[in-house]
């Protein structure tokens, strides 16, 4: 199975939420590949499903919380259903996350070199402490931190905020992971030090072939990164395609109004185009397309449930009026 | 509106909210009735500040009323018949009171005790610690070093020196508990004051210019409160047991008002001679009381507990 | 100095210093010859710079560079360590109490987190209309009418009146709190990072009301924000800092088409655009310094990739080097 297939192949994933109001589709029926080497953005606004979709690759999601349905395949093997001892085995070693806040894998009293060792070892316990060590101070070399032999013996306090962000990408890389989920990881970083991270974050994919899904609420970031996107919207994806073609000639209304309200070199004085209303309760969603009622285009149509078509060449919608004569044109 | 959706989205899909929950006090009841125990709790307190207040038409007997007490009546047995032929359903004790009356007047003195010095010690410790919280710098120095000093005595201790200063009486000994009490209220606002404070809506209402005392008192304070509710009721139990010390030492009350540690002081001499319900019966009370008060708060902990709170 | 005619606000070499002073276990271990000294934040040093009325300036720095600061000294919140603002060319030292009042309702902050600068414990109705009733805007048996109108002004129903902030949305509590300061009738609004909280079709629409209401109301702006495309869009003028310091000041299209200062430039490459594609990342080496212990000499000096000796040592001044643009680098000078 494994080779030259997809690194990670997500079919129907569906995660459900059961809560004492009702049961919330966070994610319905997604599917997507990341090949070796590829970098993917996940895109979509708070409540989109986006994170869950992270968490729920990853078996990472919590009761209420629930996969119901649908295969992750990583490297060809079916990861729903692992039990928790499988799936801690690759996760840290085959399948690493990066969270927006650094010190959800650092531990604040223990050293950046205990850490590293630590997680090295767990996996790996052929291996001498001191080459353990080795690969450490090589990972936060990798990931740019200066004098890394120094910098192994600090604590995660004595680093600042894109530092330690550095650190929790070298520990994400310690194993050579396959696949790097990244959560927002750049959300809480200056510009500047934003620069550094995505540099870091696409060399290290090219280098060392490793997939990646990078998750974010910020086209703009993903537009210099990533090699395909998915807008997700209400726990489904909308759009997805290469994302040159996606932001050049945006098919699905919703990825259309939100590149529409994007400010930007063009903009200045006038008025944005703004998407009406605001995000749907995921409790309380529309029969058939959820953007229906923000939608300039709905009409009876869309009360029932548009399925996947491919409009153009490698672009996969949900949608029955697509905005094809602009893209054409 | 929108909420459930978020919060799911943030993983934090364990708490889940209805439209239908509408004000905040709402809300609060609703977690608080969660939990079996402290509901129960909260009835049992109920009541007993039930017949605590209406003890005059509750209780058989008056126990203060000379007339109706009659030594010959004394240390009877629970169950006993008197000279008269009324029952004693939980005995009498050594000077013929009957003892179930005895423990409802108790009663009311240890939650009257409790509970009035627990408000003007919230009040006084309130003002202090939102106004060291507001103000800081030197204000905040003085305040805090002398409930530093305060707090690092034994509330038992400071308690005793200055009864024995003040003399007995109930006015004198809630005077000594609002004392030894107010410096906890008055750290646990400043404690929650200084994280408020910080907060924007705290900022924008000084750009209302909005004056001082209504930022303090209808900005800073209500958002002040839960921390406060929970520390009150846990220190009004504190107060009643601080109270039942003192008077089992016999420094509190006066005999001819007996709380129910004054009670239990007074039947403890007849303890060996195996008349234990004296002493027995009013330390159930006091037990059911503090243990109640204690797991309402508790509860209200849990509830009003900001990381738990949206 | 003179004051132009319509200049609304003027501020004049502001500084807000941030003192960590010591505790007595702290003055102990000093007196003992331990190294623990008094440690000093200069927030915001020695800025300088006008507002005309009815223009949106930009304020744009990375965190730790003292733009929210010096917001909060403008709306009233901080008091300043030295230096003046003036609203209308009156300083506000110099103010009676009453025009002091009437200076401090004139200018209004938007604030950055919708869910932290609304009073939870509040309606709707007493957190817009509080302060208006105060100040005899409007009198309690007209608030709710006066208050209906504020909320449908910014787009929210008056039915919404009687509800708590919890049960809104973002952008829609943000919405209140812009309703909130415009109760008061300002004229000039501080928006610190007004937007940044927002989901991308939210903030579309929060910036569009921020338009409408500079139209309908002749409102000021001081918008602050770590994000440029944003600026770039609202601004009329854009204002760069720096760990404390203004480094470059000029109108947005001059800025974003010739940025003059090294750090504006490293800036403008930095921010991530729609219609950059697969590019190749160049990062800016080295971390932002601590503004506890800033380097001397030109701030940006470590960092800067045209650095001379010069830069090191001495403090580059803000000066004007084109009509209307001003820029702190000694690279100016060659």
């Amino acid at each position: 199975m494994s080779g030259d297939g997809p690194t990670l192949s997500v079919c129907n994933l569906e995660t459900h939420f059961f809560t004492r109001d009702g049961v919330a589709k966070a994610v319905d029926n997604v599917s997507f590949d990341v090949d070796k080497g590829e970098i993917m953005g996940l895109v979509g606004e708070s409540g989109s499903g986006k994170s869950v979709t992270g968490f729920s690759i990853l078996g990472l999601v919590d009761p209420p919380g629930e996969v119901v349905g649908g295969q992750v395949l990583f490297n060809g093997h079916d990861l729903v259903g692992l039990d928790d001892e499988q799936m801690q085995k690759l996760r840290g070693n085959r399948i690493a996350m990066i969270f927006q806040d650094p010190m959800m894998t650092l531990n604040p009293v223990l050293r950046v070199d205990t850490q590293m060792i630590e997680t090295v070892l767990a996996h790996d316990k052929s291996i001498s402490k001191n080459e353990a060590r080795q690969r450490s101070r090589d990972a936060l070399g990798q990931v740019g931190i200066p004098s890394p032999d120094e910098r192994l013996k600090a604590y995660p306090h004595q680093f600042s905020g894109g530092m330690r962000q550095r650190v929790a990408i070298a520990i994400a890389l310690l194993n050579k992971p396959d696949l790097i989920i990244a959560d927002e990881p750049t959300t809480a970083l200056d510009v500047t030090i934003q620069g550094q991270i995505l540099y870091e974050a696409q060399k290290l994919c090219r280098e060392t072939g490793t997939a990646m899904i990078w998750i974010t609420h910020d086209l703009a970031v993903v537009a210099g990164l990533v090699d395909k996107i998915c807008v997700m919207y209400a726990g489904r994806i909308v759009e997805q395609g290469a994302i040159s073609d996606v932001l050049d000639n945006p098919v699905h209304p919703y990825t259309v109004g939100l590149l529409g309200s994007v400010p930007g070199h063009n903009t200045r004085g006038e008025r944005l185009y703004q998407i009406p209303g605001m995000t749907p309760s995921l409790l309380n969603l529309p029969t058939g397309c959820a953007f229906q009622a923000r939608c300039p285009r709905a009409d009876e149509a869309c009360t029932a449930e548009p399925n996947i078509t491919q409009p153009l060449a490698d672009r996969n919608i949900r949608c029955f009026h697509p905005h094809l004569q602009e893209a054409a044109e | 509106m929108k909420t459930v959706a978020e919060n799911i989205a943030l993983g934090a899909a364990a708490r889940d909210k209805t439209e239908a929950v509408e004000t905040p006090f709402e809300r609060f009841r609703a977690s608080f009735f969660a939990s079996k125990v402290a509901s129960v709790a909260l009835v049992v307190l109920c009541s007993l500040i039930f017949v605590a207040v209406f003890a005059g038409f509750i209780s058989p007997t008056n126990p203060y009323d000379l007339a109706q007490v009659s030594v010959l009546d004394s240390k009877l047995p629970p169950g006993a018949k008197s000279f008269e032929g009324t029952a004693f359903w939980l005995g009498t004790d050594g000077a013929g009171r009957d003892l179930l009356s005895a423990m409802i007047y108790g009663l009311r003195i240890s939650l009257g005790v409790g509970v009035m010095s627990g408000i003007v010690a919230m009040i006084i410790g309130a003002a202090f610690g939102l106004i060291a919280a507001y103000f800081g710098g030197r204000t905040e120095n003085i305040i805090m070093r002398i409930v530093d000093i305060q707090l690092s005595f034994p509330a038992i201790l400071v308690a005793l020196i200055l009864l024995a200063i003040l003399g007995k009486g109930v006015d004198k000994i809630i005077i000594a508990l609002i004392i030894v009490q107010w410096a906890y209220y008055a750290r646990t606002v400043r404690g929650s004051a200084l994280v408020e404070r910080n907060k924007e809506y705290i900022e924008a209402a000084t750009c209302l210019a909005i004056g001082h005392r209504r930022i303090l008192f209808r900005h800073l304070l209500p958002n002040c409160m839960p921390p406060l509710i929970v520390v009150g009721t846990l220190q009004t139990a504190s107060a009643i047991s601080l109270e039942a010390t003192l008077s089992f030492l016999g420094v509190g009350l006066p005999v001819s008002e007996p709380s129910l540690g004054l009670l239990i002081a007074n039947g403890f001499d007849y303890m060996l001679s195996g008349k234990y319900w004296i002493s027995f019966f009013p330390g159930v009370a006091l037990l059911i009381t503090i243990v109640s008060i204690n797991l309402v708060g508790d509860q209200l902990r849990d509830v009003l507990n900001p990381r738990l709170e949206r | 100095m003179m004051t132009p005619q319509n200049a609304m606000l003027e501020v004049k070499d502001l500084t807000k210093n941030f003192v960590k002073r010591l505790d007595m276990a702290g003055k102990i271990a000093q007196r003992l010859g331990s190294n623990i000294r008094e440690e000093t934040v200069h927030a915001v040093d020695s800025v300088s710079f006008t507002i005309e009325k009815g223009e949106v300036v930009g304020l744009v720095g990375e965190s730790g560079c003292g733009k929210s600061t010096l917001g909060r000294m403008i709306a009233g919140i901080l008091p300043p360590t030295a230096g003046g603002i003036s609203f209308k060319g009156v300083e506000f030292t110099a103010m009676t109490q009453e025009e002091g009042e009437a200076a401090a309702l004139a200018i209004q902050m938007i604030f950055q987190d919708p869910f932290a600068s609304l009073n939870p414990r509040m309606r709707v109705e007493d957190i817009i209309g509080e302060a208006s009733v105060i100040h005899g805007m409007t009198d309690l048996k007209e608030r709710s009418d006066y208050v209906g109108d504020m909320m449908e002004r910014v787009g929210l129903g008056r039915e919404y009146i009687r509800r708590y902030p919890h049960q809104f949305s973002g952008g829609q509590r943000q919405r209140i709190g812009i309703a909130r300061a415009l109760a008061v009738q300002p004229e000039f609004l501080v928006c610190d990072e007004a937007i940044a909280a927002l989901d991308v079709s939210i903030q579309a629409q929060v910036i569009n009301l921020f338009m409408d209401l500079r139209e309908d109301l002749d409102l000021t702006y001081l918008f602050i924000s770590h994000d440029l495309s944003v600026v770039e869009h609202i601004s009329d003028r854009v204002v760069i800092m720096y760990l404390g310091r203004i480094v470059e000041t000029a109108p947005t299209d001059e800025l974003f088409d010739k940025p003059n200062h090294p750090y504006t430039t490293a800036l403008l490459n930095e921010v991530p655009r729609l219609d950059q594609r697969g590019i190749e990342y160049e990062p800016v080496s080295g971390e932002i310094p601590s503004p506890l212990d800033p380097p001397p000499g030109c701030h940006f000096h470590p960092r800067c990739p045209h650095v001379t000796d010069r830069c090191t040592i001495e403090v580059p001044v803000l000066r004007e080097i084109a009509p209307g643009r001003l820029s702190a680098c000694h690279l100016n000078d060659q």
